[in-house]
């Protein structure tokens, strides 16, 4: 009995311990932001030009943060 | 008396696939939420494309010039992105973009089911991409599609190791191209969702309110940018297929 309340306390924990993983995507995406940005105003003309790498980066920091959130999600309702 | 403070509903319960007549088992036949969603969007689609631009004028009407914007930034997309002898895998990307775009969008609707929160649709329209992206490169380039992982330029003794890890990368692609979409859809509905429940508590529901509208107004940036990544991303693979080179 006090295994399985263990066992349901684990798996809340285990949850907010993966959530940590989407805020440190989030200092990931801040960072592919702020460089672009740093970049476009040091050469606005070939800003333009490079959006769509912006946005590959992007989704690239944030799959990860995703899949934290996956494994939370997971934790939570499918263990 | 706020006795009820817990959630009322829970966040998570939008995402259940229910039948649409009866409460029966839902078979692989059964007609669900998800399929009523999927088959509106492909009707906003035919709507938007087949109405729209069915008179051809030259002075567009609203609805034609709609469906050339969006004709145009595909179209430009696809050409930047994958070269020239890419376009002629322009209607494939452009069906991608579009189901994608309208299921998100009509998931923002109050009430209504997101089809593409469902990690069932995405791996679908990922391993889709994937497979077809892997075909296209074999039978464009043959076995020197394989030198997308052995790289020309790097030392001998590193060769190997990048070699495994490019592997590794070329395989979880589908994983994550699909998971992306899914879980950032998935992520932003719940957060609407368990604000929402904060409403019902009268000290802090017009806070909660605001928060919701401000995420709502997030929610439709984020349903358009994971549209627009989904196809681009398409894009770089199979621009990947067809110049393994480089």
């Amino acid at each position: 009995m006090e295994l399985a309340a263990a066992a349901a306390l684990g798996k809340f924990i285990g949850a907010g311990i993966a959530a940590i993983g989407a805020g440190i995507a989030a200092v990931g995406v801040g960072n592919v932001a702020a460089n672009y940005l740093a970049g476009a105003l040091r050469n606005p003309s070939a800003a333009a030009s490079q959006t769509a790498t912006l946005f590959i980066g992007l989704a690239f920091a944030e799959a990860l943060g995703i899949f934290a959130f996956l494994v939370a999600l997971l934790l939570m309702f499918a263990a | 008396m706020a006795e009820e403070t817990g959630l009322v509903f829970h966040p998570m319960d939008q995402f259940i696939v229910k039948p649409l007549f009866g409460d029966g088992p839902v078979m692989w036949y059964t007609p669900t939420n998800a399929t009523l969603w999927m088959l509106l969007a492909v009707a906003c689609v035919v709507a938007l494309f087949v109405l729209g631009t069915r008179g051809r004028a030259v002075i567009p009407t609203r609805l034609q010039s709609v469906a050339e914007v969006f004709y145009g930034f595909i179209y430009k997309m696809v050409e930047d992105v994958t070269g020239h002898d890419g376009v002629k895998y322009f209607p494939w990307i452009m069906t991608l973009f579009l189901f994608i775009f309208f299921s998100n969008m009509l998931a923002l609707i109050p009430m209504s089911f997101s089809p593409t929160s469902q990690i069932a649709v995405t791996a679908v329209l990922g391993f889709g991409v994937f497979f077809a992206v892997t075909i296209i490169g074999f039978v464009k380039n043959g076995t020197h599609f394989l030198g997308l992982f052995w790289m020309k330029d790097a030392p001998m003794f590193l060769r190997p190791i990048i070699a495994v890890i490019e592997v590794i990368s070329y395989f979880v692609r589908p994983v994550s191209h699909s998971i992306r979409l899914a879980g950032n859809i998935t992520a932003g509905h719940a957060v609407i969702k368990v604000f929402a429940a904060f409403a019902g508590v009268a000290l802090i529901a017009p806070a909660s309110i605001l928060a919701i509208t401000a995420i709502y107004a997030l929610e439709v940036l984020v349903a358009v940018i994971q549209a627009y990544v989904f196809t681009i991303l398409t894009c770089v693979y199979l621009k990947d297929a067809l110049h393994p080179g480089h």
